[in-house]
């Protein structure tokens, strides 16, 4: 059973039946219990990262989530969902805080760094803009000629899939995809061999996002 | 690199397509769900859908409609029309709309926009305007509400600026003066626009032929551009329309 998190911030639907249709069987639910009986856990994305944050914290959801990634239960996040993985964002603080204020929001800290705002200008001084809203490519980090995750298992470097955001994860060894947008920024994450972050939405991309939902099914099963 | 983006839009009323539709080998010319599939599988990178009448027995059926589309759809689509309240597009929302534009609501009452950004993101209201050239003045546009019957007397690009401000995550911009005209998009308005804000800019109002969607990006320097008859009544498919768009150097996904 793959749990869909619910922390309140809107509609679920398609992630649900995403992954359904990558032959899953799911259910949706806010309840830390039902949580923690995961055989897998999807944290989807809509709303800000310190609203978000403070809702699944509320609900009790955090401790939950981040043992249970501990202990090898296979995650996706998607969106602000990926971002939830990392330590700190700053959308939704005060105006006033900075990427090194300790008043940024509290994520789920599988992953070392703070979210920060995609940047709008590129090395030339041209203006981009955002929010980053389209279909976007993604191709492997660092340039490698082929994806080696295993999320991306049959997608072909350059891929399109559908991005909606203004915040975007820091780089680091955990990059598996990027993408370019004024400047690359990290598109996919992830951590040990179970746990991934995806910055665009699977379940609005068409076939490369239905293939990429099967990929993490089959990881869910076979893990 | 992002791709520009091609957008079919559909009127929907008492939940039938309207405004005409006439593509080969649809079972039901009628029905949105059926044609935005079509689309869908034509790789289109988003649909709209826009609900006309508004009326309070038509919600039922636009509810309806994004709850399926949701359950058939790959891409994602926005619904516009008739919300007049936060609780509005949360029902929209929560039936599986991935965007709402908002337009004529969100003239009488801005603060919708902001209150609506700060609820559902940004990413997920788009501040819809319709604007009309003001006549001796070839640099102004004046807004207009309630389907385009009403004056505002509120310019058009401090309007776009005021909804970015306010946290709308694009701007659906449609020239009155060219919907229906087949004579392509107001390019002078939506380079306007499109330069005035930082968010995307969905061109809209006037296709008639192929060339008017690279016009689009490269005249009017939208981000996306937006059409309807010509792809209901098969003049035009999506696939065409994108190969020529990458032939006059855009980027686009095939």
């Amino acid at each position: 059973m793959i749990v869909v998190v619910d922390y309140h911030k809107g509609n679920l639907l398609s992630v649900e039946r995403g992954l359904v249709a990558a032959g899953a069987s799911v259910q949706v639910s806010d309840d830390p219990a039902v949580i923690a009986q995961a055989d897998a856990l999807v944290l989807p994305g809509v709303g800000a990262f310190a609203d978000a944050a403070q809702t699944m914290l509320q609900l009790g959801q955090t401790s939950v989530i981040r043992s249970l990634v501990e202990q090898g239960v296979p995650f996706l996040g998607i969106c602000l969902g990926m971002h939830l993985m990392f330590e700190e964002g700053i959308e939704g603080a005060p105006e006033t805080d900075t990427e090194q204020s300790s008043n940024n929001a509290q994520g789920l800290a599988i992953l070392p760094g703070v979210v920060g705002k995609l940047p709008h200008t590129d090395m030339s001084g041209t203006t981009y803009k955002i929010p980053h809203v389209g279909w976007n490519t993604v191709q492997p980090y660092a340039d490698a000629s082929q994806f080696s995750s295993p999320l991306f298992h049959g997608i072909d470097p350059g891929e399109y899939f559908y991005f909606t955001h203004s915040y975007c994860a820091p780089d680091g060894p955990f990059a598996i995809g990027q993408t370019t947008h004024a400047r690359p920024f990290i598109s996919a994450v992830q951590y040990k061999d179970h746990a991934f972050g995806v910055q665009f939405h699977p379940e609005k991309s068409s076939d490369a996002g239905a293939l990429l939902l099967k990929n993490f099914v089959h990881l869910a099963q076979t893990l | 690199m992002l791709a520009k983006r091609v957008i079919p839009c559909m009127d929907v009323k008492d939940g039938r397509v309207v405004k005409g539709v006439n593509f080969v080998n649809l079972r039901d010319a009628g029905d949105p769900i059926e044609l935005a599939s079509r689309y869908d599988e034509q790789k289109a990178d988003e649909v709209i859908f826009l609900d006309i009448t508004a009326t309070s027995d038509d919600r039922a059926t636009t509810i309806d409609l994004a709850s399926r589309a949701s359950a058939e759809l790959h891409l994602p689509y926005c619904v516009g029309g008739g919300f007049r309240s936060v609780e509005d597009i949360r029902t929209m929302i929560a039936a599986g709309a991935d965007k709402v534009s908002i337009n004529s609501a969100a003239v009488a009452n801005p603060e919708l926009i902001t209150q609506a950004a700060r609820a559902f993101g940004t990413q997920a209201i788009l501040c819809a305007i319709d604007a009309k050239a003001v006549p001796g003045n070839p640099n102004k546009w004046e807004v207009y509400v309630a389907g385009g019957r009403k004056a505002t007397g509120i310019d058009a690009v401090a309007w776009a600026r005021e909804a970015q401000a306010r946290g709308a995550g694009e701007i659906l911009l449609t020239s009155m003066d060219r919907d229906g005209s087949r004579d392509g998009f107001d390019c002078a308005l939506t380079r306007a626009v499109a330069r005035a804000v930082d968010i995307p800019v969905i061109a809209s109002g006037g296709v008639g032929k192929l060339e008017h969607f690279a016009e689009g990006i490269l005249e009017g320097e939208a981000d996306a551009v937006l059409a309807a008859s010509v792809f209901h009544f098969g003049e035009l498919t999506i696939r065409q329309v994108k190969e020529h768009m990458r032939s006059c150097g855009i980027e686009v996904r095939l």
